[in-house]
């Protein structure tokens, strides 16, 4: 049995996530897109399931996140594949902000 | 080359079975990007009768662009420039027929007849038959050794000629040429473009991108010789060695270990001419994906169609198109609405570089420059008035994204900004 502690990691300063944009950062090992949407952050993989570009160097409108290369796009709330040519979804990470922070659980 | 089976029999297909009359036939002619896009969205648009998708080659639709870059360097393999993985395609429940031709289309009797002896009828018929790689007749073609590049086999043979203590002449300065080229140069090898026209990409960009081209290419050790028209080929007599020798019309010649012509795309369109359909330089198709007969629709690199961005109609040769055009042409089927106008999207990459243009540029329009050539980012607007109708541009993949806005939402701008680095491409 695993315990149901999440594991929050300190990811960015809240300030840092550009409102209607993105940026990308390394966490863990990981390569991570945070989203400043309406006031909201939200977290994925980095990486698009297509081509393998970066997302933080995509387009960013409502909560679509457009890949720079190929122009799939994903909803940044829940990874899922919104526009061709992407099919397989993105990892989405849960997020919280607390003290200025923001904390991702990528477990 | 192991040909792949086709994981899906018609006997689990839906309403096979029940009553084969009732059963609506969607049969897509060729496998490629729009062949494969088209079977996804007949399916993701809830259509639940038989798909048949029948590709001359072994392989399972798959993306071409990396194969002139990625795969042909070694960097990735054949197998990752699938559009579906297995799992996805097998899920699609279609009947695949891989590695067959279609020989005939009877329109009167709305089936097709297959190189494998066997006959597929069809509601509905979608022609993604694309193009093959142009040959040249001149004299000598049929004495050396003469590379093209379109398929998965033309880059698994062509790529372990790249290496260093090789050269390579590549015959034609378009976009499969130069990339072929960096990739050669890329793989080490000593390499030579010889282009008959004037400039590099002359059918597809300005005069002034043809240059940042040509720079781009000598800069990375590559010989472009411009105007150089080819007369032949020869076996070079002396030694053991099986080299080629590259005649050109001014009476030289350019000896090399590998010739690799990118000399252009033929539309595969002879089934539909035979079969009596509307052809000119391609399939010609309208807005709806339709051909002259209205049970069969075309898409891809083989359809010629109406571009108002153009205007005129012409045959798009894009990753963009292909996938695009199937998906319309699927929709279009099934009776959708459907109103395919894509503002031309285009990319190609090269030493790590990443061009791309949107719309059609022309020598009429104004052109506005935003960055530079010589720090390594640009992007070229062309502007009629004050609305942009086309932009051109190199690792500036953003601000790119932001001009095909502009573009499509013909808002005019104040060039001097859309000039300036300082002034953000979303504030225009």
């Amino acid at each position: 049995m695993t315990t149901m502690t999440t594991n929050w990691i300190d990811a960015a300063a809240h300030g840092d996530v550009p409102e209607d944009d993105v940026i990308g950062l390394a966490l863990a090992g990981r390569d991570i897109a945070l989203y400043g949407v309406g006031g909201e952050v939200f977290a994925t993989d980095n990486i698009c399931t297509h081509g393998h570009a970066r997302l933080c160097d995509g387009f960013l409108e409502g909560h679509e996140i457009e890949c720079p290369l190929h122009q799939g796009k994903f909803d940044v709330r829940n990874g899922k594949p919104t526009c061709a040519p992407v099919t397989e979804p993105l990892r989405s990470y849960p997020v919280k902000i607390e003290g200025g922070r923001v904390w991702l659980a990528l477990d | 080359m192991t040909a792949e089976r086709p994981e899906v029999e018609a006997a689990a297909l839906p309403h096979e079975g029940a009553n084969a009359h009732s059963a609506h036939t969607i049969v897509i002619v060729g496998a490629g990007q729009a062949g494969g896009w088209a079977a996804q969205t007949l399916r993701s648009e809830g259509f639940a009768g038989r798909v048949v998708l029948i590709g001359d080659e072994a392989h399972p639709p798959h993306e071409r662009p990396p194969l002139s870059k990625a795969v042909l360097s070694g960097a990735a393999a054949p197998e990752s420039t699938r559009l579906m993985k297995p799992e996805a395609f097998d899920a699609l429940a279609v009947q695949w027929h891989p590695g067959v031709q279609v020989h005939r289309i009877d329109r009167a009797a709305k089936q097709v007849l297959l190189s494998d002896g066997t006959v597929q009828p069809y509601d509905k018929l979608i022609l993604c038959t694309g193009g093959r790689a142009r040959r040249l007749a001149v004299q000598g073609a049929d004495q050396v050794p003469l590379h093209t590049l379109r398929t998965i086999e033309d880059a698994q043979a062509l790529a372990p000629a790249l290496r260093p203590g090789r050269s390579v002449v590549v015959v034609g300065g378009g976009w499969i040429g130069l990339e072929v080229a960096a990739t050669a140069r890329q793989q080490g090898a000593e390499v030579v473009v010889v282009e008959t026209q004037s400039r590099l990409c002359e059918r597809t960009v300005p005069a002034e991108v043809s240059a940042y081209l040509l720079a781009l290419h000598r800069a990375q050790g590559v010989r472009v010789l411009l105007g150089a028209g080819v007369r032949g080929f020869a076996r070079v007599a002396d030694g053991a060695d099986s080299r080629s020798e590259v005649l050109l019309a001014d009476g030289s010649a350019l000896v090399c270990d590998t010739i690799v012509l990118g000399v252009g795309l033929v539309p595969n369109d002879e089934l539909a001419r035979e079969a009596g359909l509307a052809c000119e330089g391609g399939v010609l198709v309208d807005a709806q994906c339709r051909t002259s007969d209205p049970h069969i629709l075309a898409a891809g690199d083989v359809a010629v169609a109406p571009s108002p961005w153009a205007g005129r109609s012409l045959r798009l040769e894009s990753w963009q198109n292909a996938q695009e055009q199937g998906m319309a042409a699927a929709r279009s089927a099934l009776g959708q609405a459907v109103d395919y106008q894509p503002l031309p999207w285009f990319w190609s990459d090269q030493y790590g570089m990443n061009l791309q243009i949107y719309g059609m540029p022309t020598p009429a329009h104004r052109v506005v420059q935003r960055g530079d050539p010589a720090i390594g980012s640009f992007v070229l607007f062309y502007l009629a008035g004050d609305v942009v109708q086309a932009a051109v541009g190199a690792n500036a993949a953003r601000d790119l994204r932001f001009a095909r806005r502009l573009i499509e939402q013909r808002k005019p701008v104040d060039a001097e900004r859309l000039a300036d680095l300082n002034t953000p491409m979303a504030k225009l």
